[in-house]
Protein backbone atom coordinates (compact mmCIF):
# COMPACT_ATOMS: atom_id res chain seq x y z
CA UNK A 1 0.00 0.00 0.00
CA UNK A 2 1.60 3.22 -1.05
CA UNK A 3 0.66 6.61 -2.40
CA UNK A 4 3.26 8.88 -3.95
CA UNK A 5 2.26 12.42 -4.83
CA UNK A 6 4.39 15.16 -6.34
CA UNK A 7 2.32 17.91 -7.91
CA UNK A 8 2.48 21.60 -8.76
CA UNK A 9 -0.46 23.75 -9.72
CA UNK A 10 -0.70 27.52 -10.15
CA UNK A 11 -3.86 29.60 -9.70
CA UNK A 12 -2.94 33.22 -10.27
CA UNK A 13 -0.69 34.14 -7.36
CA UNK A 14 -1.49 30.92 -5.47
CA UNK A 15 0.82 27.98 -6.03
CA UNK A 16 0.11 24.49 -4.78
CA UNK A 17 3.24 22.45 -4.26
CA UNK A 18 2.81 19.11 -2.56
CA UNK A 19 5.30 16.30 -2.46
CA UNK A 20 4.52 13.39 -0.17
CA UNK A 21 4.65 9.65 0.27
CA UNK A 22 2.32 7.76 2.51
CA UNK A 23 0.97 4.29 3.06
CA UNK A 24 -1.10 2.41 5.62
CA UNK A 25 -3.84 3.93 7.71
CA UNK A 26 -5.30 7.39 7.81
CA UNK A 27 -3.13 10.30 6.81
CA UNK A 28 -4.38 13.74 7.75
CA UNK A 29 -3.97 16.92 5.77
CA UNK A 30 -4.29 19.74 8.26
CA UNK A 31 -4.42 23.41 7.43
CA UNK A 32 -6.45 26.60 7.33
CA UNK A 33 -9.20 26.86 4.70
CA UNK A 34 -8.03 28.03 1.30
CA UNK A 35 -4.61 26.52 1.92
CA UNK A 36 -4.83 23.90 -0.82
CA UNK A 37 -5.90 20.77 1.08
CA UNK A 38 -8.99 20.08 -1.01
CA UNK A 39 -7.15 20.99 -4.20
CA UNK A 40 -4.58 18.32 -3.36
CA UNK A 41 -7.32 15.72 -3.03
CA UNK A 42 -8.88 16.84 -6.32
CA UNK A 43 -5.55 16.49 -8.11
CA UNK A 44 -5.14 12.95 -6.72
CA UNK A 45 -8.69 12.02 -7.77
CA UNK A 46 -8.18 13.48 -11.24
CA UNK A 47 -10.89 16.12 -10.91
CA UNK A 48 -8.33 18.90 -11.19
CA UNK A 49 -5.29 18.76 -13.44
CA UNK A 50 -2.00 19.78 -11.88
CA UNK A 51 0.29 21.86 -14.12
CA UNK A 52 2.86 19.16 -13.71
CA UNK A 53 3.58 16.24 -11.49
CA UNK A 54 3.19 12.59 -10.77
CA UNK A 55 0.73 10.52 -8.74
CA UNK A 56 1.33 6.85 -8.10
CA UNK A 57 -0.98 4.51 -6.16
CA UNK A 58 0.18 1.00 -5.24
CA UNK A 59 2.60 1.01 -8.16
CA UNK A 60 -0.03 2.20 -10.65
CA UNK A 61 0.77 5.51 -12.31
CA UNK A 62 -2.36 7.68 -12.18
CA UNK A 63 -0.70 10.80 -13.46
CA UNK A 64 2.68 11.51 -14.98
CA UNK A 65 2.73 14.79 -16.85
CA UNK A 66 6.24 14.09 -18.18
CA UNK A 67 5.14 10.76 -19.71
CA UNK A 68 1.77 12.12 -20.83
CA UNK A 69 -0.22 9.81 -18.55
CA UNK A 70 -3.40 11.22 -17.04
CA UNK A 71 -6.02 8.63 -16.09
CA UNK A 72 -9.60 9.94 -15.94
CA UNK A 73 -11.19 9.91 -12.45
CA UNK A 74 -13.28 6.89 -13.50
CA UNK A 75 -10.17 4.71 -13.83
CA UNK A 76 -8.15 5.86 -10.83
CA UNK A 77 -9.75 3.60 -8.23
CA UNK A 78 -9.95 6.47 -5.78
CA UNK A 79 -13.05 7.16 -3.67
CA UNK A 80 -13.87 10.77 -2.86
CA UNK A 81 -16.16 11.80 -0.02
CA UNK A 82 -17.11 15.43 -0.57
CA UNK A 83 -17.64 17.90 2.24
CA UNK A 84 -21.24 18.36 1.03
CA UNK A 85 -21.52 14.54 0.45
CA UNK A 86 -22.63 15.19 -3.18
CA UNK A 87 -25.54 12.76 -2.99
CA UNK A 88 -27.65 12.75 -6.15
CA UNK A 89 -30.78 14.61 -4.97
CA UNK A 90 -33.19 13.01 -7.45
CA UNK A 91 -32.30 9.43 -6.52
CA UNK A 92 -33.29 7.35 -3.53
CA UNK A 93 -30.71 6.09 -1.05
CA UNK A 94 -30.69 2.72 -2.81
CA UNK A 95 -30.20 4.23 -6.28
CA UNK A 96 -27.42 6.43 -4.94
CA UNK A 97 -25.59 3.44 -3.54
CA UNK A 98 -26.18 1.39 -6.70
CA UNK A 99 -24.32 4.13 -8.60
CA UNK A 100 -21.20 2.83 -6.89
CA UNK A 101 -22.02 -0.71 -8.07
CA UNK A 102 -22.60 -0.18 -11.76
CA UNK A 103 -19.42 -2.04 -12.70
CA UNK A 104 -20.75 -5.19 -11.01
CA UNK A 105 -22.58 -6.97 -13.83
CA UNK A 106 -24.13 -9.81 -11.83
CA UNK A 107 -27.48 -8.82 -10.38
CA UNK A 108 -27.45 -11.23 -7.39
CA UNK A 109 -23.95 -10.09 -6.37
CA UNK A 110 -25.04 -6.48 -6.73
CA UNK A 111 -28.06 -7.09 -4.50
CA UNK A 112 -25.91 -8.87 -1.94
CA UNK A 113 -23.32 -6.10 -1.83
CA UNK A 114 -26.08 -3.53 -1.46
CA UNK A 115 -27.58 -5.45 1.51
CA UNK A 116 -24.15 -5.81 3.12
CA UNK A 117 -23.28 -2.15 2.90
CA UNK A 118 -26.74 -1.08 4.08
CA UNK A 119 -26.27 -3.31 7.12
CA UNK A 120 -22.71 -2.18 7.76
CA UNK A 121 -23.68 1.49 7.75
CA UNK A 122 -27.03 0.98 9.49
CA UNK A 123 -29.00 2.31 6.58
CA UNK A 124 -31.51 -0.53 6.30
CA UNK A 125 -35.04 0.83 6.15
CA UNK A 126 -33.95 4.09 4.54
CA UNK A 127 -33.50 2.64 1.02
CA UNK A 128 -36.45 4.41 -0.56
CA UNK A 129 -35.84 7.85 0.95
CA UNK A 130 -34.30 10.76 -0.89
CA UNK A 131 -31.22 12.59 0.43
CA UNK A 132 -33.27 15.66 1.44
CA UNK A 133 -35.28 13.47 3.83
CA UNK A 134 -32.19 12.27 5.72
CA UNK A 135 -30.35 13.77 8.68
CA UNK A 136 -26.80 15.01 8.24
CA UNK A 137 -25.33 11.89 9.81
CA UNK A 138 -27.44 9.61 7.60
CA UNK A 139 -26.41 11.55 4.50
CA UNK A 140 -22.79 11.07 5.44
CA UNK A 141 -23.31 7.33 5.86
CA UNK A 142 -24.99 7.09 2.45
CA UNK A 143 -22.06 8.96 0.88
CA UNK A 144 -19.62 6.56 2.53
CA UNK A 145 -21.70 3.51 1.56
CA UNK A 146 -21.77 4.64 -2.06
CA UNK A 147 -17.98 5.00 -2.05
CA UNK A 148 -17.05 1.88 -0.07
CA UNK A 149 -19.28 -0.39 -2.15
CA UNK A 150 -17.18 0.64 -5.16
CA UNK A 151 -14.11 -0.77 -3.33
CA UNK A 152 -11.61 2.03 -4.06
CA UNK A 153 -7.93 1.46 -3.34
CA UNK A 154 -7.66 4.84 -1.67
CA UNK A 155 -10.21 6.96 0.16
CA UNK A 156 -10.16 10.73 0.03
CA UNK A 157 -12.24 12.41 2.72
CA UNK A 158 -12.77 16.15 2.48
CA UNK A 159 -13.82 17.55 5.86
CA UNK A 160 -16.16 14.58 6.41
CA UNK A 161 -17.39 15.83 9.79
CA UNK A 162 -17.54 19.58 9.35
CA UNK A 163 -21.14 19.66 8.06
CA UNK A 164 -22.42 18.01 11.25
CA UNK A 165 -23.60 19.47 14.55
CA UNK A 166 -20.94 19.55 17.26
CA UNK A 167 -22.51 16.86 19.46
CA UNK A 168 -22.95 14.49 16.51
CA UNK A 169 -19.42 15.12 15.31
CA UNK A 170 -17.69 13.44 18.25
CA UNK A 171 -19.91 10.37 18.03
CA UNK A 172 -19.48 10.02 14.29
CA UNK A 173 -15.74 10.61 14.56
CA UNK A 174 -15.42 7.39 16.53
CA UNK A 175 -17.66 5.51 14.08
CA UNK A 176 -15.81 6.85 11.06
CA UNK A 177 -12.42 5.91 12.45
CA UNK A 178 -13.57 2.37 13.15
CA UNK A 179 -15.13 2.09 9.70
CA UNK A 180 -11.92 3.22 8.02
CA UNK A 181 -9.81 0.90 10.15
CA UNK A 182 -12.06 -2.05 9.24
CA UNK A 183 -11.94 -1.11 5.56
CA UNK A 184 -8.18 -1.51 5.81
CA UNK A 185 -7.14 0.60 2.85
CA UNK A 186 -5.33 3.92 3.12
CA UNK A 187 -7.25 7.15 3.45
CA UNK A 188 -6.37 10.82 3.16
CA UNK A 189 -8.42 12.98 5.48
CA UNK A 190 -8.58 16.72 4.98
CA UNK A 191 -9.49 18.74 8.05
CA UNK A 192 -8.94 22.10 9.66
CA UNK A 193 -9.54 20.66 13.13
CA UNK A 194 -6.40 19.63 14.96
CA UNK A 195 -8.45 17.56 17.43
CA UNK A 196 -10.00 15.58 14.60
CA UNK A 197 -6.62 15.06 12.95
CA UNK A 198 -4.96 14.07 16.23
CA UNK A 199 -7.65 11.54 17.07
CA UNK A 200 -8.06 9.94 13.66
CA UNK A 201 -4.76 10.07 11.82
CA UNK A 202 -1.66 7.93 12.03
CA UNK A 203 0.35 10.70 10.43
CA UNK A 204 -0.38 14.30 9.55
CA UNK A 205 0.78 16.67 6.85
CA UNK A 206 0.44 20.39 7.44
CA UNK A 207 -0.47 22.45 4.38
CA UNK A 208 -0.18 26.21 4.48
CA UNK A 209 -0.72 28.55 1.52
CA UNK A 210 -0.25 25.77 -0.98
CA UNK A 211 2.86 24.29 0.56
CA UNK A 212 3.19 21.00 2.40
CA UNK A 213 5.30 22.17 5.33
CA UNK A 214 5.82 18.93 7.19
CA UNK A 215 4.51 15.36 7.17
CA UNK A 216 5.22 13.09 10.15
CA UNK A 217 3.55 10.70 12.58
CA UNK A 218 0.85 12.43 14.60
CA UNK A 219 2.48 12.39 18.04
CA UNK A 220 5.82 13.51 16.66
CA UNK A 221 4.18 16.39 14.83
CA UNK A 222 2.54 17.69 17.98
CA UNK A 223 5.76 17.19 19.98
CA UNK A 224 7.94 18.90 17.39
CA UNK A 225 6.06 20.79 14.65
CA UNK A 226 9.35 22.20 13.22
CA UNK A 227 7.70 25.05 11.29
CA UNK A 228 6.06 28.23 12.57
CA UNK A 229 2.80 27.64 10.66
CA UNK A 230 2.73 23.98 11.66
CA UNK A 231 3.03 24.98 15.32
CA UNK A 232 0.21 27.50 14.93
CA UNK A 233 -2.08 25.01 13.15
CA UNK A 234 -1.43 22.32 15.75
CA UNK A 235 -2.66 24.79 18.34
CA UNK A 236 0.48 26.37 19.80
CA UNK A 237 -0.68 29.69 21.27
CA UNK A 238 2.65 31.23 22.19
CA UNK A 239 5.02 31.78 19.28
CA UNK A 240 7.66 34.49 19.25
CA UNK A 241 10.62 35.28 17.04
CA UNK A 242 13.90 34.10 18.56
CA UNK A 243 17.63 34.58 18.06
CA UNK A 244 19.87 31.59 18.53
CA UNK A 245 22.53 32.33 21.17
CA UNK A 246 24.02 28.86 21.64
CA UNK A 247 23.65 25.15 20.97
CA UNK A 248 20.61 25.01 23.29
CA UNK A 249 19.80 28.65 24.06
CA UNK A 250 17.86 31.35 22.25
CA UNK A 251 16.91 34.92 23.10
CA UNK A 252 13.27 35.97 22.60
CA UNK A 253 13.21 39.78 22.12
CA UNK A 254 9.42 40.13 22.47
CA UNK A 255 9.48 38.45 25.88
CA UNK A 256 12.90 39.77 26.92
CA UNK A 257 14.04 36.31 28.09
CA UNK A 258 16.63 33.74 27.13
CA UNK A 259 15.22 30.21 26.95
CA UNK A 260 17.03 26.90 27.21
CA UNK A 261 15.76 24.15 24.93
CA UNK A 262 16.37 20.42 25.28
CA UNK A 263 16.53 19.99 21.49
CA UNK A 264 19.66 21.34 19.78
CA UNK A 265 18.89 24.59 17.97
CA UNK A 266 19.86 24.87 14.31
CA UNK A 267 21.42 27.99 12.81
CA UNK A 268 18.22 28.72 10.80
CA UNK A 269 16.12 29.10 13.97
CA UNK A 270 13.34 31.61 13.42
CA UNK A 271 11.09 31.39 16.44
CA UNK A 272 10.26 29.38 19.52
CA UNK A 273 6.89 28.09 20.60
CA UNK A 274 5.53 27.21 24.02
CA UNK A 275 2.17 25.47 24.26
CA UNK A 276 -0.20 27.23 26.66
CA UNK A 277 -0.44 24.26 29.03
CA UNK A 278 3.35 23.83 29.31
CA UNK A 279 3.92 26.66 31.80
CA UNK A 280 4.16 25.50 35.41
CA UNK A 281 4.27 27.47 38.64
CA UNK A 282 6.73 25.06 40.30
CA UNK A 283 9.03 24.49 37.31
CA UNK A 284 12.47 25.82 38.21
CA UNK A 285 13.98 25.81 34.69
CA UNK A 286 13.32 28.66 32.24
CA UNK A 287 11.72 30.43 35.19
CA UNK A 288 10.96 34.14 34.88
CA UNK A 289 8.90 36.69 36.81
CA UNK A 290 5.46 37.35 35.30
CA UNK A 291 2.60 39.81 35.66
CA UNK A 292 -0.96 38.56 35.08
CA UNK A 293 -3.20 40.72 32.91
CA UNK A 294 -6.43 38.85 32.16
CA UNK A 295 -8.28 35.59 32.66
CA UNK A 296 -10.53 33.83 30.12
CA UNK A 297 -12.69 31.10 31.55
CA UNK A 298 -13.80 28.00 29.68
CA UNK A 299 -16.15 25.34 31.12
CA UNK A 300 -13.37 23.13 32.51
CA UNK A 301 -10.17 25.04 31.89
CA UNK A 302 -9.01 28.56 32.37
CA UNK A 303 -6.60 30.69 30.39
CA UNK A 304 -4.47 33.11 32.33
CA UNK A 305 -2.86 35.76 30.18
CA UNK A 306 0.37 37.20 31.51
CA UNK A 307 3.38 39.28 30.53
CA UNK A 308 6.98 38.55 31.40
CA UNK A 309 8.37 41.30 33.62
CA UNK A 310 10.89 42.01 30.90
CA UNK A 311 8.38 41.82 28.02
CA UNK A 312 8.36 44.42 25.22
CA UNK A 313 5.45 46.85 25.53
CA UNK A 314 3.96 46.08 22.11
CA UNK A 315 4.21 42.26 22.39
CA UNK A 316 0.92 40.38 22.88
CA UNK A 317 0.34 38.67 26.24
CA UNK A 318 1.37 35.04 26.76
CA UNK A 319 -1.22 32.30 27.40
CA UNK A 320 -1.14 29.84 30.27
CA UNK A 321 -3.88 27.23 30.12
CA UNK A 322 -4.65 24.97 33.07
CA UNK A 323 -7.41 22.85 34.47
CA UNK A 324 -9.73 24.80 36.78
CA UNK A 325 -9.30 22.41 39.69
CA UNK A 326 -5.56 23.12 39.92
CA UNK A 327 -5.77 26.89 39.38
CA UNK A 328 -3.89 28.48 42.32
CA UNK A 329 -5.94 30.94 44.38
CA UNK A 330 -2.95 33.23 44.67
CA UNK A 331 -1.34 33.60 41.27
CA UNK A 332 2.43 32.86 41.20
CA UNK A 333 4.96 35.61 40.73
CA UNK A 334 7.02 33.54 38.30
CA UNK A 335 6.45 30.69 35.79
CA UNK A 336 8.80 28.13 34.31
CA UNK A 337 8.89 25.84 31.25
CA UNK A 338 10.70 22.52 30.97
CA UNK A 339 13.42 22.70 28.26
CA UNK A 340 11.86 19.72 26.42
CA UNK A 341 8.67 21.80 26.01
CA UNK A 342 10.45 24.58 24.13
CA UNK A 343 9.58 24.07 20.45
CA UNK A 344 12.30 25.25 18.06
CA UNK A 345 10.63 26.59 14.90
CA UNK A 346 12.15 27.19 11.50
CA UNK A 347 10.76 29.12 8.56
CA UNK B 1 -68.51 26.78 -41.86
CA UNK B 2 -66.33 24.15 -43.39
CA UNK B 3 -63.08 24.80 -41.54
CA UNK B 4 -59.77 24.06 -43.15
CA UNK B 5 -57.60 22.75 -40.29
CA UNK B 6 -54.36 22.93 -42.26
CA UNK B 7 -52.94 26.01 -40.40
CA UNK B 8 -53.46 24.19 -37.07
CA UNK B 9 -51.55 21.06 -38.08
CA UNK B 10 -48.92 23.07 -39.90
CA UNK B 11 -48.30 25.29 -36.87
CA UNK B 12 -48.19 22.26 -34.62
CA UNK B 13 -45.67 20.34 -36.74
CA UNK B 14 -43.46 23.42 -37.18
CA UNK B 15 -43.53 24.09 -33.42
CA UNK B 16 -42.96 20.42 -32.52
CA UNK B 17 -40.08 19.80 -34.93
CA UNK B 18 -38.32 23.06 -34.12
CA UNK B 19 -38.87 22.40 -30.41
CA UNK B 20 -37.03 19.06 -30.68
CA UNK B 21 -34.23 20.64 -32.75
CA UNK B 22 -33.90 23.58 -30.39
CA UNK B 23 -33.89 21.27 -27.37
CA UNK B 24 -30.85 19.29 -28.51
CA UNK B 25 -29.06 22.27 -30.03
CA UNK B 26 -29.76 24.56 -27.09
CA UNK B 27 -28.76 21.98 -24.46
CA UNK B 28 -25.52 21.09 -26.30
CA UNK B 29 -24.60 24.73 -26.85
CA UNK B 30 -25.38 25.60 -23.24
CA UNK B 31 -23.31 22.65 -21.99
CA UNK B 32 -20.28 23.41 -24.12
CA UNK B 33 -20.51 27.18 -23.77
CA UNK B 34 -19.86 26.81 -20.04
CA UNK B 35 -16.51 25.16 -20.90
CA UNK B 36 -15.32 27.78 -23.39
CA UNK B 37 -12.80 30.51 -22.62
CA UNK B 38 -14.53 33.72 -21.51
CA UNK B 39 -14.12 35.73 -24.74
CA UNK B 40 -15.43 32.93 -26.95
CA UNK B 41 -18.31 32.34 -24.56
CA UNK B 42 -19.19 36.04 -24.72
CA UNK B 43 -19.15 35.99 -28.52
CA UNK B 44 -21.30 32.86 -28.69
CA UNK B 45 -23.67 34.33 -26.13
CA UNK B 46 -24.12 37.46 -28.19
CA UNK B 47 -24.64 35.57 -31.43
CA UNK B 48 -27.17 33.18 -29.91
CA UNK B 49 -29.09 35.89 -28.10
CA UNK B 50 -29.30 38.19 -31.10
CA UNK B 51 -32.59 36.75 -32.49
CA UNK B 52 -34.17 37.49 -29.11
CA UNK B 53 -33.54 41.24 -29.39
CA UNK B 54 -33.81 41.66 -33.16
CA UNK B 55 -37.24 42.31 -34.67
CA UNK B 56 -38.34 39.00 -36.24
CA UNK B 57 -38.59 40.74 -39.60
CA UNK B 58 -34.87 41.54 -39.39
CA UNK B 59 -34.12 37.89 -38.58
CA UNK B 60 -36.32 36.92 -41.52
CA UNK B 61 -34.49 39.33 -43.81
CA UNK B 62 -31.12 37.93 -42.73
CA UNK B 63 -32.36 34.36 -43.27
CA UNK B 64 -33.55 35.33 -46.74
CA UNK B 65 -30.11 36.77 -47.48
CA UNK B 66 -28.58 33.38 -46.62
CA UNK B 67 -31.19 30.92 -47.85
CA UNK B 68 -32.85 33.01 -50.59
CA UNK B 69 -33.12 31.17 -53.89
CA UNK B 70 -30.76 33.63 -55.60
CA UNK B 71 -28.16 33.41 -52.83
CA UNK B 72 -25.14 31.06 -53.09
CA UNK B 73 -26.15 28.81 -50.19
CA UNK B 74 -29.79 28.84 -51.22
CA UNK B 75 -28.82 27.84 -54.78
CA UNK B 76 -26.50 25.12 -53.51
CA UNK B 77 -29.20 23.64 -51.27
CA UNK B 78 -31.78 23.91 -54.06
CA UNK B 79 -29.54 21.76 -56.25
CA UNK B 80 -30.03 18.97 -53.66
CA UNK B 81 -33.74 19.69 -53.54
CA UNK B 82 -33.68 21.51 -50.20
CA UNK B 83 -35.67 24.74 -50.28
CA UNK B 84 -36.39 26.85 -47.22
CA UNK B 85 -38.28 29.54 -49.10
CA UNK B 86 -42.03 29.01 -49.28
CA UNK B 87 -41.93 25.57 -47.62
CA UNK B 88 -43.14 24.37 -44.21
CA UNK B 89 -39.65 23.37 -43.10
CA UNK B 90 -38.59 26.94 -43.87
CA UNK B 91 -41.02 27.64 -41.04
CA UNK B 92 -39.10 25.16 -38.89
CA UNK B 93 -35.94 27.11 -39.67
CA UNK B 94 -37.38 30.50 -38.70
CA UNK B 95 -39.13 29.15 -35.60
CA UNK B 96 -35.90 27.44 -34.49
CA UNK B 97 -33.84 30.59 -34.98
CA UNK B 98 -36.17 32.73 -32.87
CA UNK B 99 -36.77 30.05 -30.22
CA UNK B 100 -33.14 28.93 -29.79
CA UNK B 101 -32.12 31.90 -27.59
CA UNK B 102 -34.85 31.00 -25.10
CA UNK B 103 -33.78 27.36 -24.87
CA UNK B 104 -30.08 28.22 -24.80
CA UNK B 105 -30.39 30.83 -22.08
CA UNK B 106 -32.68 28.87 -19.77
CA UNK B 107 -30.57 25.71 -20.19
CA UNK B 108 -27.39 27.66 -19.52
CA UNK B 109 -28.90 29.19 -16.41
CA UNK B 110 -29.88 25.73 -15.20
CA UNK B 111 -26.44 24.27 -15.94
CA UNK B 112 -24.70 27.17 -14.23
CA UNK B 113 -26.60 26.58 -11.00
CA UNK B 114 -25.78 22.85 -11.16
CA UNK B 115 -23.51 21.76 -8.32
CA UNK B 116 -20.44 20.49 -10.18
CA UNK B 117 -19.40 18.29 -7.24
CA UNK B 118 -22.26 15.96 -8.22
CA UNK B 119 -20.55 15.37 -11.56
CA UNK B 120 -17.18 14.91 -9.83
CA UNK B 121 -18.74 12.43 -7.43
CA UNK B 122 -20.14 10.51 -10.39
CA UNK B 123 -16.75 10.43 -12.07
CA UNK B 124 -14.94 9.13 -9.00
CA UNK B 125 -17.65 6.45 -8.68
CA UNK B 126 -16.70 5.27 -12.17
CA UNK B 127 -19.82 6.57 -13.98
CA UNK B 128 -19.25 7.54 -17.61
CA UNK B 129 -19.47 11.19 -18.60
CA UNK B 130 -22.45 10.46 -20.88
CA UNK B 131 -24.27 8.67 -18.03
CA UNK B 132 -23.54 11.58 -15.71
CA UNK B 133 -24.92 14.01 -18.30
CA UNK B 134 -28.19 12.21 -19.02
CA UNK B 135 -28.87 10.61 -15.62
CA UNK B 136 -27.55 13.22 -13.21
CA UNK B 137 -27.03 16.63 -14.79
CA UNK B 138 -30.21 16.65 -16.90
CA UNK B 139 -32.57 15.32 -14.20
CA UNK B 140 -31.17 17.70 -11.59
CA UNK B 141 -31.56 20.60 -14.05
CA UNK B 142 -34.88 19.37 -15.40
CA UNK B 143 -36.96 22.24 -14.09
CA UNK B 144 -34.93 24.81 -16.01
CA UNK B 145 -34.63 22.63 -19.11
CA UNK B 146 -38.34 21.91 -19.12
CA UNK B 147 -39.36 25.54 -18.84
CA UNK B 148 -36.93 26.22 -21.70
CA UNK B 149 -38.69 23.60 -23.80
CA UNK B 150 -42.14 25.01 -23.04
CA UNK B 151 -41.02 28.57 -23.74
CA UNK B 152 -39.41 27.49 -27.01
CA UNK B 153 -42.54 25.63 -28.06
CA UNK B 154 -44.71 28.64 -27.28
CA UNK B 155 -42.35 30.99 -29.08
CA UNK B 156 -42.13 28.70 -32.13
CA UNK B 157 -45.90 28.43 -32.24
CA UNK B 158 -46.32 32.18 -32.07
CA UNK B 159 -43.64 33.02 -34.60
CA UNK B 160 -44.95 35.42 -37.24
CA UNK B 161 -42.44 37.99 -38.52
CA UNK B 162 -39.56 35.92 -39.81
CA UNK B 163 -41.92 33.17 -40.94
CA UNK B 164 -44.05 35.45 -43.07
CA UNK B 165 -40.91 36.79 -44.75
CA UNK B 166 -39.31 33.41 -45.49
CA UNK B 167 -42.30 31.19 -46.23
CA UNK B 168 -45.07 33.72 -46.80
CA UNK B 169 -48.70 32.66 -46.70
CA UNK B 170 -49.91 29.99 -49.09
CA UNK B 171 -53.12 28.20 -48.06
CA UNK B 172 -52.55 24.47 -47.64
CA UNK B 173 -48.78 24.84 -48.07
CA UNK B 174 -47.24 27.31 -45.66
CA UNK B 175 -50.16 28.83 -43.77
CA UNK B 176 -49.70 28.82 -39.98
CA UNK B 177 -52.17 29.98 -37.35
CA UNK B 178 -50.32 33.28 -36.94
CA UNK B 179 -50.14 34.06 -40.66
CA UNK B 180 -53.72 32.92 -41.17
CA UNK B 181 -55.01 35.33 -38.51
CA UNK B 182 -53.30 38.22 -40.26
CA UNK B 183 -54.38 37.10 -43.72
CA UNK B 184 -58.04 36.67 -42.72
CA UNK B 185 -58.14 39.96 -40.83
CA UNK B 186 -56.52 41.74 -43.81
CA UNK B 187 -59.18 40.36 -46.13
CA UNK B 188 -61.99 41.44 -43.78
CA UNK B 189 -62.88 37.89 -42.68
CA UNK B 190 -63.51 38.91 -39.05
CA UNK B 191 -65.19 35.61 -38.10
CA UNK B 192 -62.38 33.53 -39.57
CA UNK B 193 -59.72 35.62 -37.84
CA UNK B 194 -61.56 35.38 -34.51
CA UNK B 195 -61.85 31.60 -34.89
CA UNK B 196 -58.09 31.20 -35.29
CA UNK B 197 -57.50 33.66 -32.46
CA UNK B 198 -59.59 31.39 -30.23
CA UNK B 199 -57.69 28.30 -31.42
CA UNK B 200 -54.41 29.99 -30.61
CA UNK B 201 -55.64 31.04 -27.16
CA UNK B 202 -56.73 27.44 -26.54
CA UNK B 203 -53.32 26.02 -27.42
CA UNK B 204 -51.51 28.61 -25.32
CA UNK B 205 -53.72 27.88 -22.32
CA UNK B 206 -53.11 24.14 -22.73
CA UNK B 207 -49.35 24.72 -22.82
CA UNK B 208 -49.42 26.90 -19.72
CA UNK B 209 -51.66 24.44 -17.90
CA UNK B 210 -49.39 21.50 -18.66
CA UNK B 211 -46.44 23.54 -17.42
CA UNK B 212 -48.07 24.27 -14.08
CA UNK B 213 -49.22 20.65 -13.77
CA UNK B 214 -45.64 19.48 -14.31
CA UNK B 215 -44.51 22.00 -11.72
CA UNK B 216 -47.03 20.75 -9.18
CA UNK B 217 -46.02 17.13 -9.74
CA UNK B 218 -42.35 17.99 -9.37
CA UNK B 219 -43.05 19.77 -6.08
CA UNK B 220 -45.08 16.92 -4.61
CA UNK B 221 -42.33 14.49 -5.68
CA UNK B 222 -39.78 16.57 -3.83
CA UNK B 223 -41.84 16.41 -0.63
CA UNK B 224 -42.60 12.72 -0.74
Amino acid sequence: MSLKVDITKKYGSFTLQVSMETGEGITGLLGASGGGKSLTLKCIAGIEKPDEGRVELNGRVLLDSAAGIDLPPQRRGVGYCFQSYALFPHMTVEKNILCGLRREKSRPIREEKLRDILDLLQLSGLESLRPAQLSGGQQQRVALARILVNAPELLLLDEPLSALDAHLRDMLKVELRKLLEDYGRPALLVTHSRDEAYDMCREIGVIDRGELLVLKPTRELFADPERVEAARITGCKNIALAERTGEHTAFVPAWGVELTAARPLGPGLRAVGVRAHHFHSREERNRFPVVFVREMEEPFETILQFRFASQAADAPPVWWRLSKDIRPVVLPAALGVAPEDILPLYS
Amino acid sequence: MNTDWFPFWNSLRIAAVSCVLVFFLGVCLAYYAARLPAWLKGALDGLLTLPLVLPPTVSGYLLLMVFGLRRPLGMLLARWGIRFVMTWYGGVLTASVVALPLMYRTARGAFESFDETLAYAGQTLGLSDAWIFWRIRMPVCRQGILSGVVLSFARALGEYGATSMLIGYTPNRTATIATTVYQLWRTNDETGALFWVMVNLGISLAVLLSLSLLEARRKSEGKK
